[in-house]
């Protein structure tokens, strides 16, 4: 597909829950330092995809390859299921981001210290290094586990929905990071909603509608009529869907849902 | 005033190994308690009280009266019923505190139906749990041996397991270590539980879990200080419970328990993080 080496290829992927497929038949590429959004209505199957390349959610059929060792991926989820009545500290948060490092057992020197501290003050919570986790706010909370993200250090970075529910100066400053992120040659899978910024930043974009609809750049992707395709998505699963034939060299096992 | 807090403990073997006993608990299973309420699990303890009935029924029924093979029936009943919910609460819709009230439940009418097989009217619950006073040389050794073996497994397990607390989906992204931290912990639990039981009682081994790390939560903010703190709350405890036990000639079980649940009260009104305190404070604000 392009020059360069692929971070991820995705060859015929169906992902699914209980036999319905939430992705369908999938095919694509993401070149090693590309920054693609991944766009689409609710229940696109947006979430499934990263959840996919993660391995939480095991293919139906078809073949994930990442060239990139589990080590050194990163994902945000959506709702980060985090304790926030867990005693501990921003700073011992954000340390965990240093596991890759220093595992189970080993200590932290001081120039772990500085790092998780320069993190820290880079997502702009300099102060906030000793409260609980309990008392930060759902925004500052999102940019703790930015910093984290930074400390991971991570060649392909999965972001599920990073600015829900954050205000426009938090998510332009994430977003600086991001593009930060990607200078350095990182890969960056992000999935959103906001139309605009995904115009604004990421050059290229992955439309989805449980179907493929759209892949390349932006500009071409996010077209009236290919928008206008994502939407007319079912959402429901149909309980009465026949089981898929599509391609007659594989054997199919996940239900078929109709796309009307 | 140095006689009257010493000298029991001075004069009488019993009385010391009584306290040596109940620092060897603190040590141990207070840490556990710590995680164990930060996990929802505080009721776990009673829980395992009964699920060990079937593996201790079962000892008795083949071994008789022996302490060392209903421990171990006991442990292998606590076990399988902890791992079982465990596994069933990992890969289930179920939650922990379900599927683990499922298994106890089904473990202890298991045990049930064991006791009245053997024909035996003998309470077996009752000879199973023990009194602090009373401790031989072998229970002591025992209880010794599980708060080693608890502090080291704690620690080589503590940085994991903090995460599976926190952040459990964070943890498993970036490690294969979370099964071990989840079942690593079960393992602790179980073996502390039920040789608490078998060495102190019932009481005595659920009690000095707990009521330490609740109390706990309302002085330290860190898990650290945390634990720290339930610590000394349970060596506390331990010592003055033992004093009023030998003073007013009250069993020592209760009186210990008693000291831990009085300090629990005074921590939940007059703690950092107290009613009263928090009342206070409310009633001015900071500028920033």
């Amino acid at each position: 597909m392009t020059d360069c080496q692929p971070s991820l290829c995705l060859s015929n992927v169906t992902l699914g829950y209980d036999q319905h497929p939430a992705v369908h038949h999938l095919d694509m590429d993401v070149p090693k330092g590309q920054l693609l959004a991944i766009v689409g209505p609710n229940g696109s199957g947006k979430s499934t995809l990263l959840k996919g390349v993660m391995g939480t959610v095991k293919p139906l059929e078809g073949k994930i390859i990442i060239q990139t060792p589990r080590s050194a991926i990163a994902y945000l989820p959506q709702q980060a299921d985090i304790d926030r009545s867990f005693p501990i500290s921003l700073m011992d948060m954000v340390a965990m981001g240093l596991w890759h490092r220093h595992g189970a057992y080993r200590g932290f020197g001081r120039g772990c210290y500085q790092a998780v501290q320069q993190a820290i003050a880079r997502v702009g919570l300099r102060g906030f290094e000793k409260r609980p986790i309990g008392t930060l706010s759902g925004g500052q909370l999102q940019r703790a586990l930015f910093a984290r993200l930074i400390l991971q250090d991570a060649d392909l970075v999965l972001l599920d929905e990073p600015f829900a529910a954050i205000d426009s100066r938090t998510a332009n400053d994430l977003m600086g990071l991001i593009l930060e992120w990607n200078k350095a040659g990182k890969t960056i899978l992000a999935v959103t909603h906001d139309l605009h910024q995904v115009r604004q930043y990421f050059p290229k974009t992955l439309l989805l509608a449980r179907e493929l609809v759209a892949i390349g750049d932006t500009s071409d992707v996010l077209s009236a009529v290919n928008l206008l395709r994502a939407q007319t998505l079912t959402e429901a699963f149909d309980d009465d869907a026949h089981v898929c034939q599509r391609g007659d060299e594989h054997r199919h096992i996940h239900h078929h849902d109709e796309v009307a | 005033m140095f006689d009257l807090l010493f000298s029991p403990f001075v004069e009488f073997a019993f009385m010391r190994r009584a306290l040596v006993g109940c620092l060897a608990l603190a040590l141990g299973a207070t840490p556990i308690g710590i995680f164990l309420m930060l996990r929802r699990m505080s009721l776990m303890g009673d829980a395992m009280s009964h699920a060990v009935l079937p593996g201790a029924a079962f000892a008795y029924l083949i071994s008789g009266l022996s302490l060392a093979a209903m421990t171990v029936g006991g442990i292998i009943a606590g076990l399988t019923v902890a791992l079982l919910s465990g596994v069933v609460a990992r890969t289930t819709v179920l939650r922990e505190d379900t599927s683990l009230a499922a298994f106890y439940l089904i473990s202890l009418a298991l045990g049930v139906l064991l006791v009245s097989l053997g024909g035996n009217s003998i309470d077996l619950l009752h000879v199973l749990f023990g009194s602090v006073l009373a401790l031989d040389n072998a229970t002591l050794y025992l209880v010794a041996s599980m708060t080693t073996i608890t502090i080291f497994a704690l620690s080589l397990i503590y940085r994991p397991l903090v995460m599976e607390c926190v952040d459990a989906g964070y943890l498993r992204s970036v490690s294969q270590l979370s099964p071990v931290a989840h079942y690593g912990f079960l393992v602790l639990v179980v073996i502390n539980l039920v040789a608490g039981f078998h060495a102190l009682g019932t009481l005595m081994a659920v009690g000095i879990m707990i009521l330490p790390a609740a109390a706990a939560r309302f002085w330290a903010r860190n898990i650290g200080t945390m634990i720290f703190t339930a610590v000394i709350i349970a060596v506390l405890a331990g010592y003055s419970g033992l004093l009023l036990s030998y003073y007013a000639g009250v069993p020592s079980g209760p009186a210990i328990i008693l000291m831990l649940g009085a300090i629990y009260i005074f921590s939940i009104l007059f703690a950092r993080d107290g009613v009263i305190t928090q009342r206070l404070r409310t009633t001015r604000h900071l500028e920033a």
